[in-house]
């Protein structure tokens, strides 16, 4: 008599499982589905389409009625298994019924994993698993207009998608800093976005959920950082989890899932587990390659075969139509792997291959999946490439292809882009020119089109379209490229993340067509700031990306201790503020306090975990961070001007304390030192300042380009000014200026090397209007940089920063 | 303690291209994660002068020491050439979210 063979679940899993069991050993078991779904077995990963309106439910079925008949297997629809009697060997379910069995299979899938956030069992807040999950949605999506899927992983990304088809208004809110972290590294996660976005779905990343509000049905989604998204519709698909709660009743073995051997068994060795809702070496998987791996491992199991499963590599493939995307494998960087990495900016694409001793093991593409499936084969097959390694990346079919072309940058510009700041010339009016005046060299360019003809610092860019316009006729002179990165120079890099209206890192890094795929220690602090200075209030900071003073905004010291130096506005203190650094230095025992050369007190050697502790008690006396640290505004040296002294001519003092209230906090290329002298005598050396102000009696000498470190530059002078507030207006737009042309790095005086001081006094002095400009974005980009960094940590921003991830000094001790 | 691998936090603890430290009686070992989610350990004392690594810049699979620019392997510990010298390296892995750190390794950074 045949062997008695229950299945608990009518999946992807046991479905294909029993496919291959009939298959090699028919008729050996007498075999009874239970389902809780009311349905036959269908393809869940069709569900997508289903959802978009591409497929119906009919066309997704995977057995029909017909196939439970044919094959004699009896099929248990809407029926819940709810208890395992492992010593009788039966199961009852939930309308009472009790079956005896040989061979146990659990294949209860996975259940949607739901955040715990008020709110989210409102009326109106749906899953996304099954096929009453979809039929729910598009039935919301018929009267309501406004959707917030709460996931930007594989299933978040697919159902926004479909109910952006559906017509609803869709936005998509992600935890993590880029969409589907998992499969995707951060280049083609930003090309996703991109693509998503122009579905008109909008994409909130690095983004929180509070909380879900609404008075008896769903309202809106409220985020951490207070962004309130109205909705009408919630989607949750923020991950699953195995459902192993019957594995779990019944005693059997349990972590995440329902631990199974390499043969799919139990700890009990009558019942087997396959799918969604086993633990295997360690890890669950939820994609359907690896369980049809699973299903013809624990087909052969059953049919008394020898198969083992190893745990599989995968491979994913998202289900939007028009969005390529593919990601298998290993992609992580390590010393003993290599990649090869293809980027075509124009047409979106990105591949990325790694290497391991000749060996692929991993693969990203996005743009162009075509070789998708080659590549795939090629990882699993273990195959060793250096046969085709030169053209390995081009794909099967290519018999030949082009070296990368330099000007491919320039050629993806529209007419309209603009490549000359200064003078305001476009790429469509150079390329007339060229092309209507028969123009062939830089020069004749600058002289027509007046293009790179003011701070140079476009020549690059312009020498790279006359290349592009007359092709090999024309040979640019080599650019210094920033890093080892890219070919491309700073001066480049900075016109096109304006131009090309670069946001983010990964966008420069792959608009840019970089040659790493995580920058360098270069690269990453430059593109850090020149984001930060062409996106204020846009571009989010990337911590990562600085140097340690910056991200601790503190001064690292020899021995891994920090220095701290509160702002003196002008150099003036009070008791207050003495008393309270006093008290710092003692209550966390801080062994050095000395006076700085810029008129403040550093306290020297602060353990990092006291760092939130001294700002803290510092912030409660009224300081704030005196940005010691920075490539930013340090100080602004003062003496006492008119207020005391005898020789004073204006209240240089005063002067100085307005300059510091106004310049602090922004970021600049490199440290900006500042001073105010009240007269000739100069006692506060403002004339080896990046900025110094000299009084005389009829006003103000405005000094700039000084230095006195590891060059001494004396300043030039830039002109006069008669008013406290021409200072100001002056500065302002100096440092703006010197923000948006200057290299990172470069101190004004190597800036103004670069560019020539009759540049920048044209912009600055001469053309009016450009130098209110200036100045009214600077005031712009300061109204989001003056927050003190100090206080934000101090209120818990950052906080593994300065806490060890663990202390092992006492377990250790036990030993 | 007989186990032979100690949790020591979650992979979300460290932020990606950063690192976090772990205390031990013989001095600080940091835990790196990369871009990639990938863990690496090193005794916290870059081998030029002992500079504190875990407050370095990651890159890829190295980090640039925040004193003098040296460029460590996570992987093997050693300095890109042309500098010479190399910071020991504990074993280190991942377990689902959470990072476990080899006892016997520091065990063996003890001795």
């Amino acid at each position: 008599m045949a062997e008695r063979l229950l299945i608990v679940g009518n999946g992807m899993a046991p479905g294909r499982m029993l496919e291959r069991l009939l298959e090699i050993a028919p008729g050996r078991y007498d075999i009874t589905i239970f389902n809780a779904e009311p349905r036959v077995n269908y393809d869940r990963i069709m569900l997508s389409p289903v959802l978009s309106g591409e497929k119906t439910y009919e066309q997704i079925v995977i057995h029909g009625d017909g196939w439970y008949i044919r094959n004699g297997i009896t099929l248990h629809k809407g029926t819940r298994v709810t208890g395992i009697d492992r010593v009788g060997k039966t199961i009852t379910t939930d309308n009472g019924l009790v079956e005896k069995y040989d061979k146990l299979v659990i294949a209860t899938g996975s259940v949607p994993f739901i955040i715990p956030v008020p709110g989210n069992n409102l009326p109106g807040v749906l899953t996304y698993r099954d096929l009453d999950d979809v039929d729910a949605m598009i039935l919301a999506a018929k009267s309501r207009d406004r959707a917030v899927v709460i996931g930007g992983g594989l299933l978040g990304l697919e159902a926004a998608a479909g109910l952006a088809e559906q017509g609803m208004s869709v936005t998509v809110v992600h935890l993590m800093p880029t969409l589907m972290e998992r499969q995707l590294d951060a280049n083609a996660g930003y090309l996703l976005k991109k693509a998503i976005e122009s579905r008109g779905i909008k994409v909130l990343t690095g983004a929180n959920t509070k909380a879900i509000t609404g008075n008896g049905k769903v309202q809106a989604v409220e985020l951490e950082d207070g962004t309130v998204v109205p909705a009408d519709l919630v989607v949750m698909a923020v991950g699953i989890r195995p459902n192993a709660a019957l594995g779990k009743k019944a005693g059997l073995a349990v972590n995440r899932g329902i631990i199974v051997d390499d043969q799919l068994r139990t700890s009990d060795p009558d019942i087997f587990a396959v799918g969604e809702c086993v633990e295997h070496r360690g890890m669950t998987y939820g994609l359907v390659a690896p369980l049809y791996e699973m299903a013809g491992v624990l087909a052969k199991t059953l049919a008394g075969e020898q198969a083992a499963y190893h745990g599989s590599v995968m491979a994913t493939k998202l289900k939007v139509t028009g969005i390529d995307l593919f990601s298998a494998g290993d992609f992580a960087e390590a010393k003993d792997r290599e990649e090869i990495v293809l980027r075509d900016a124009g047409r979106g694409i990105y591949k990325r291959l790694v290497l391991k001793d000749s060996r692929i093991i991993g693969t990203v593409l996005y743009g162009d999946t075509a070789d998708g499936a080659w590549f795939f084969q090629l990882l699993r097959e273990r195959k060793d490439i250096s046969e085709m390694r030169d053209t390995l990346i081009f794909g099967q079919g290519y018999a030949g292809g082009a070296p990368l072309d330099p000007t491919a940058a320039v050629a993806a510009l529209s007419d309209d882009a603009e490549i000359c700041g200064c003078n305001g010339v476009c790429k469509g009016r150079i390329v007339a020119a060229i092309q209507e005046n028969g123009l062939s060299s830089l020069e004749e360019v600058r002289a027509v089109t007046k293009a790179s003809a003011s701070c140079g610092s476009c020549t690059g860019l312009v020498e790279k379209l006359i290349s592009f316009t007359l092709g090999d006729a024309y040979a640019p002179s080599t650019s210094k490229a920033a890093c080892g990165c890219t070919d491309l120079s700073h001066d480049e890099i900075r016109r096109l993340i304006v131009a090309k209206e670069l946001k983010s890192i990964p966008a420069v890094m792959q608009e840019l067509e970089w040659r790493t795929s995580c920058g360098c220690s270069k690269c990453r602090p430059a593109l850090n700031f020149y984001l930060l200075a062409s996106w204020p209030g846009e571009y989010t900071d990337d911590n990562q990306s600085r140097f340690i003073n910056e991200r601790a905004h503190a001064n690292i010291q020899k021995d891994g201790t920090y220095s701290v130096v509160p702002r003196m506005w002008g150099g003036m203190t009070s008791v207050r503020e003495l008393r309270a650094i006093a008290d710092v230095a003692e209550k966390y025992n801080i062994p050095t306090i000395k006076i700085t050369g810029g008129q403040r007190i550093d306290l020297l050697g602060v353990k990092k975990e006291d760092l939130p502790g001294v700002w803290a008690d510092l912030n409660a006396a009224g300081m704030v961070s005196g940005h010691a640290y920075g490539k930013a505004l340090r100080t602004v040296k003062t003496c006492v001007g008119t207020e005391w002294c005898r020789f004073g001519t204006q209240d240089s003092t005063g002067l100085g304390i307005k300059l510091e209230k106004f310049t602090w906090g922004c970021w600049t290329p490199h440290k900006v030192k500042l001073g105010v002298s009240g007269c000739p005598r100069n006692c506060a050396e403002a004339t080896v300042k990046d900025i110094g102000i000299v009084c005389v009696d009829s006003g103000y000498e405005f000094h700039i380009g000084g230095a006195a470190g590891l060059e001494v530059k004396q300043t030039v002078l830039l002109c006069k000014l008669e008013t406290e507030e021409e200072v100001l207006e002056y500065a302002g737009a100096l440092m703006q200026l010197y923000r948006e042309q200057a290299h990172y790095l470069d101190r004004i005086h190597k800036w103004l090397n670069r560019v020539g001081l009759e540049t920048v006094k044209q912009q600055i002095v001469e053309d009016h209007e450009r130098r209110r400009a200036l100045f009214a974005r600077f005031v712009f980009a300061q109204k989001f940089a003056q927050v003190d960094p100090w206080a934000e940590r101090v209120n818990g921003a950052f906080a593994h920063e300065f806490k060890p991830l663990a202390d092992l000094c006492i377990a250790q001790a036990a030993e | 303690m007989s186990n032979e691998w100690l949790d020591i936090g979650g992979l979300d603890d460290i932020p990606r291209r950063g690192a976090r430290v772990v205390k031990t009686v013989r001095g600080d070992i940091a835990i790196f994660r990369t871009a990639d989610d990938k863990v690496f350990a090193l005794d916290d004392r870059c081998p030029h002068k002992g500079g504190p690594l875990s407050q370095g810049i990651v890159q890829g699979n190295a980090v640039t020491c925040p004193m003098h620019n040296w460029v460590i392997s996570l992987e093997t510990g050693e300095a890109q050439a042309p500098d010479q010298g190399c910071a020991r390296t504990i074993a280190v892995k991942l377990q689902g979210d959470r990072i476990l750190l080899s006892w016997p390794g520091l065990a063996v950074q003890a001795a």
